[in-house]
């Protein structure tokens, strides 16, 4: 017995963790799934009504443009607030002397949660308000930066508070990646003569492959959570210029007394999500059992 | 300390050199101006009067300094009939935020731990599993888990705010853990298991003096995560168990009231400084932290 | 009238008597919390704990009470659902059919409701014939607020039609004044939707549009024209509308440097805040056309188990609706009472208009509900409008296409 026990430890340690995942993920996901396929309104209802949800979803404009939104707004936010991160990294790491401050200056927004800045970013992007009267008033007339008001440009207003939300953490991420890089290679190579930025980009980037991975996967979460950034910053619009699946599913379930359609939506983002993380799991998972 | 163990050797000269450092720093001073920009929005908004809001410019410093409005917004601001400020939430924050980060911390050393030092046939399909559970956007589980919590009895409960921050956070802390468990040799475990040390002891005694820059990073990411939570808090509390978010979003997005913006952005800033707090004061450890290993994948 | 206070007093009676039995409770979930709205919700309190009730408030701002939805909805499946809560328009009746309002007909009927309340303010708060929900006050949304000396200075008088507006605009803006000040948020394009389409429809046409959903209506060429008038008006907004909170844009008025708003009531509550009188230094005149349109608040109790809470919901049905807090709560909130023998002599000339409005409008029929805030459509309904508003406002989309857009989305929302 004690040495049943002993063998099984480890499993029973992990059990009500799987079990919690098990019914609280996976369980509220199928939930999902077949609220999806109702015609639930104001509260969940469980008589299976087909597909009917999805085609609806499929024929509303407002999806369309959500669900495009998070693409160009994930591939922005993604890609800009790792080079972002990645060159203040770099800067941070040139034997600063005031590193410190300058490290939570760039890192603080994390701490803050978007329905506290979100009123301060409203105004810095109006243009009769923010930046472009401001820069105006210095005597630039011509300055406009009016993006927020600009239903073809809004989306990126959004991806500059994100970016300015998330690149300090991704910062801290390569940061830590820099520290963590064998200090001797690199003396060596500046013995030799070989210029900084060659070693940056032969020696200690490629080193850094794994961080590249974690900040991708932190910043997908992210983006794909991304909802009180939109809702503090522009409401969705102008119109719903500014729509995203995390808004789009809120509205139609907790506004419009819609739970079936936002059903529907949530199953599509849980699938957009299942194809970006399936294949890093694979691959993480694949190389550490080697 | 690795801050200090570098020290560029560049040949070149030394007016380059200083043209090169003045550069760098105007770079991260712009960058900063940036970061800071909507802080100093918020600050210099929260010590203008309403008065000076209404008829002047938004974004530029006060006229007049005043204090009433970080005033009202502590102990005086209406958040319903309650005209107490963000006080009274404040306490409830805390209550819920300490227990969970602590919990969900403890819950997710003990499984990275399992999962990074005592494989088993299923565990790696079990990490694969809690991490997807990260991904899971939170308004899909409101509903079913008001259900739960309801099923449970901790509807409405601090418990159930707890309960539902534990779940939702274990994805995070066990990846953080197992990440950094990972790159600890799997010598030590086998090494102690010879010595007749049990699975707890050696968690105890020989994983967990080492943990302690992953245990910042884990608590600080934890921290924020729970601290500004708004959705959990709006759904699964009741009169009495409001947190601080809460409290916050009844000052600020009154619809159809007049809004006092000094107020709001005072408001917001008493709310954010716990997080503010644990950045600045911790932020050192974070990185240190995130270069013990947790990250090296 | 006489009786109707008796009933009410002895009704009160009724429930003070067996408040010596067990002490009435009540958790209020609202979304009432800027300044002006707790202190009138707070007054409620009072009165609520002069009778023995113990009061417990549990407000979610945010939103246009979409917040409190969530709240309640995660409640209510929870299992734990406040005793009452702050329900309008047709989602009431939904929330009736889920089968998780309680019935407060004793209470309706011994107040005498059904004489006091206009006919279809009283019929939003019914479900099946019995009562389900308890009015608060009357918001007016078609309002057109100005600034009296800006007009004065360019000789424009209040427009009375859609076109007298267009030319006043036209001259403001070659004048260089902002002639319409708008906040570009989804419920404000819609807020001014509505206006033009009750002045352009009729309410006849209003009713058969946006309660009935006709689609004969929603594609006809009168709604085509409410949608060049939304088009013509885009071009009388500045270009920095977007997101901008109402206030902001009352604040533009008040300044001077816009001259119209297309708002409800609530307007008032800042122009007042800042100082300005009605009439004087504001003018508050009902958008070009017939009509009225009814935003009303209101609360509507649930199933609850425990006779203290049961007795708090019968007493707070009783003093929502009670003319002393119709009266304080509506001097605070800018909007009019719900009940028609209320003394308006401490309101001021605006809330007297609208109240000589909805009593006119109600005789000759055209008291409506306002679709943009929820009052005379389900969610799901008048969400799909607003998104075609919303958009149509927002892009230099057709009138026709507009049209089509609005029928294709009401029928996907069925």
């Amino acid at each position: 017995m004690t040495k049943w026990l002993e063998e099984n430890t480890p499993k029973l340690v992990l059990a009500p963790s799987f079990i919690i995942v098990l019914i609280f993920v996976y369980g509220f996901i199928a939930w999902t799934a077949w609220v999806s396929l109702t015609r639930s309104r104001l509260l969940p209802k469980y008589e299976i009504d087909g597909f009917i949800q999805y085609d609806r979803l499929f024929a509303s404009p407002r999806w369309d443009t959500a669900f495009t939104n998070l693409f160009v707004f994930g591939f922005l936010f993604i890609v800009i607030a790792m080079i972002l991160g990645l060159i203040l990294a770099i800067l941070l790491d040139q034997n600063i002397r005031t590193e410190g401050a300058i490290r939570t200056i760039y890192l603080y927004p994390m701490a803050l949660s978007m329905i506290v800045t979100g009123t301060a970013w409203k105004w810095i992007l109006n243009p009769g308000l923010g930046l472009e009267a401001t820069v105006r008033g210095w005597g630039f007339e011509t300055f406009t930066f009016d993006w927020l008001v600009n239903p073809e440009m809004a989306i990126y207003t959004i991806v500059i508070a994100a970016i300015w939300q998330s690149s300090g953490f991704v910062m801290a991420l390569f940061l830590a990646g820099l520290r963590s890089v064998d200090q001797e290679i690199i003396k060596a190579a500046q013995v030799d003569g070989i210029p900084t930025w060659r070693v940056y980009t032969a020696i200690i980037i490629p080193s850094m492959a794994p961080i590249f991975l974690s900040a991708f996967i932190v910043l997908s979460h992210l983006a794909i959570k991304s909802f009180d950034l939109v809702i503090a910053l522009t409401g969705g619009g102008p119109g719903y210029a500014t729509d995203l699946p995390a808004t789009y599913m809120y509205a139609m379930a907790f506004s419009r007394g819609d739970i079936g359609q936002a059903a529907s939506s949530a199953m599509i983002m849980m699938m957009v999500v299942f194809a970006i993380v399936v294949p890093y799991l694979y691959s993480e998972l694949r190389s550490k059992d080697g | 300390m690795a801050d200090m163990s570098y020290t560029p050797t560049q040949t070149g000269s030394n007016v380059g050199k200083i043209a090169l450092r003045w550069g760098l720093y105007l770079m991260l001073g712009l960058f900063a101006l940036f970061y800071l920009m909507p802080l100093f929005v918020m600050i210099t908004t929260s010590f203008k009067s309403l008065e000076e809001i209404r008829t002047g410019d938004l974004i530029s410093l006060p006229r007049e300094v005043t204090l009433d409005a970080w005033r009202t917004a502590w102990s005086g601001a209406c958040t319903g009939i309650q005209c107490e400020g963000v006080r009274p939430f404040f306490w409830n924050s805390v209550l819920i935020a300490i227990p969970a980060v602590f919990i969900s911390t403890l819950i997710g050393a003990l499984n990275g731990y399992v999962v990074a030092q005592w494989r088993f046939k299923g565990a790696n399909l079990f990490f694969a599993l809690m991490l997807f559970g990260c991904f899971i956007p939170f308004q899909v589980v409101l509903l079913p888990m008001a259900r739960m919590l309801g099923l449970m009895g901790l509807a409405g409960t601090i418990p159930g705010l707890i309960f539902v921050h534990v779940i939702y956070g274990l994805g995070f802390t066990t990846l953080f853990f197992r990440n950094y468990y990972v790159s600890i040799p799997s010598e030590l475990t086998k090494a102690a298991k010879v010595d007749g040390a049990g699975f707890f002891r050696i968690f105890w005694s020989v994983f967990l003096p080492l943990s302690l820059p992953i245990i910042v990073v884990t608590v600080i990411w934890q921290f924020t995560q729970i601290w500004n939570d708004f959705l959990f808090g709006i759904s699964f509390s009741q009169a009495g168990t409001q947190p601080v978010t809460v409290a916050l979003n009844n000052i600020v997005n009154s619809t159809t009231g007049i809004k006092a913006y000094n107020v709001d952005m005072a408001a917001a800033i008493i709310a954010a400084l716990p997080t503010l707090f644990v950045y600045v004061v911790a932020g050192k450890y974070f990185v240190r932290g995130l270069t013990a290993g947790s990250v090296k994948g | 009238m006489k009786t109707h206070v008796m009933g009410a007093v002895s009704g009160l009676a009724i429930v003070v008597a067996s408040a010596a039995v067990a002490e009435p409770q009540a958790e209020v979930l609202h979304y009432w919390t800027s300044g002006g709205e707790a202190k009138s919700v707070a007054v409620l309190q009072e009165e609520f704990a002069e009778n023995g009730g113990t009061w417990t408030d549990m407000p979610v701002a945010g939103g246009g009470g979409d917040a409190a939805g969530t709240a309640l909805r995660a409640r209510v499946l929870a299992g734990n659902a406040p005793t009452a809560a702050q329900i309008k328009g047709p989602a009431i009746q939904e929330w009736y059919e889920e089968g998780v309002l309680a019935d407060i007909s004793a209470v309706a009927e011994a107040n005498n409701w059904a004489d006091v309340l206009p006919a279809s303010i009283a019929g939003h708060m019914q479900c099946d014939g019995t009562w389900c929900a308890a009015p608060v006050n009357v918001h007016r949304v078609d309002w057109i607020w100005a600034n009296a000396e800006v007009l004065a200075a360019n000789g424009i008088a209040m427009p009375t039609t859609w076109d007298e507006f267009n030319a006043a605009a036209e001259q403001l803006q070659a004048a260089g004044i902002i002639p319409l000040a708008h906040g570009g948020q989804a419920w404000q394009d819609a807020t001014v939707f509505e206006a033009v389409a009750l002045g352009i429809l009729g309410p006849d046409g209003f009713q058969k549009a946006f309660v009935e959903l006709d689609t004969d209506t929603l594609t006809s060429d009168e709604m085509k024209a409410v949608f060049d008038q939304m088009r013509t008006m885009r071009g009388f907004v500045d270009s920095n509308f977007s997101g901008r909170d109402w206030n902001l844009a009352t604040a533009m008025v008040m300044n001077g440097e816009a001259a119209f708003q297309i708002m409800g009531d609530w307007a008032k509550g800042e122009f007042m805040a800042a100082g300005q009188v009605p009439g004087e230094d504001f003018l508050c005149a009902s958008t070009p056309g017939e009509g009225f349109l009814y935003n009303v608040d209101s609360f509507a109790m649930f199933e609850v188990d425990g006779e203290e809470k049961q007795q708090g919901q019968a007493l707070l049905a009783e003093l929502v609706v009670g003319q002393n807090f119709q009266e304080v709560f509506n001097l605070n909130k800018g909007s009019i009472p719900a009940r028609t023998d209320v003394a308006l002599d401490a309101f001021d000339s605006c809330a007297i208009l609208s109240a000589e409005d909805m009593a006119a409008s109600n005789d000759s029929g055209s008291l409506l509900p306002s679709y943009a805030h929820g009052m005379a459509l389900r969610g799901a309904q008048s969400g799909a409008i607003t998104d075609v508003v919303t958009a149509h406002f927002n892009s230099d989309m057709s009138s026709d296409d507009a049209v089509q857009m609005l029928a294709d989305a009401i029928a996907n929302s069925l």
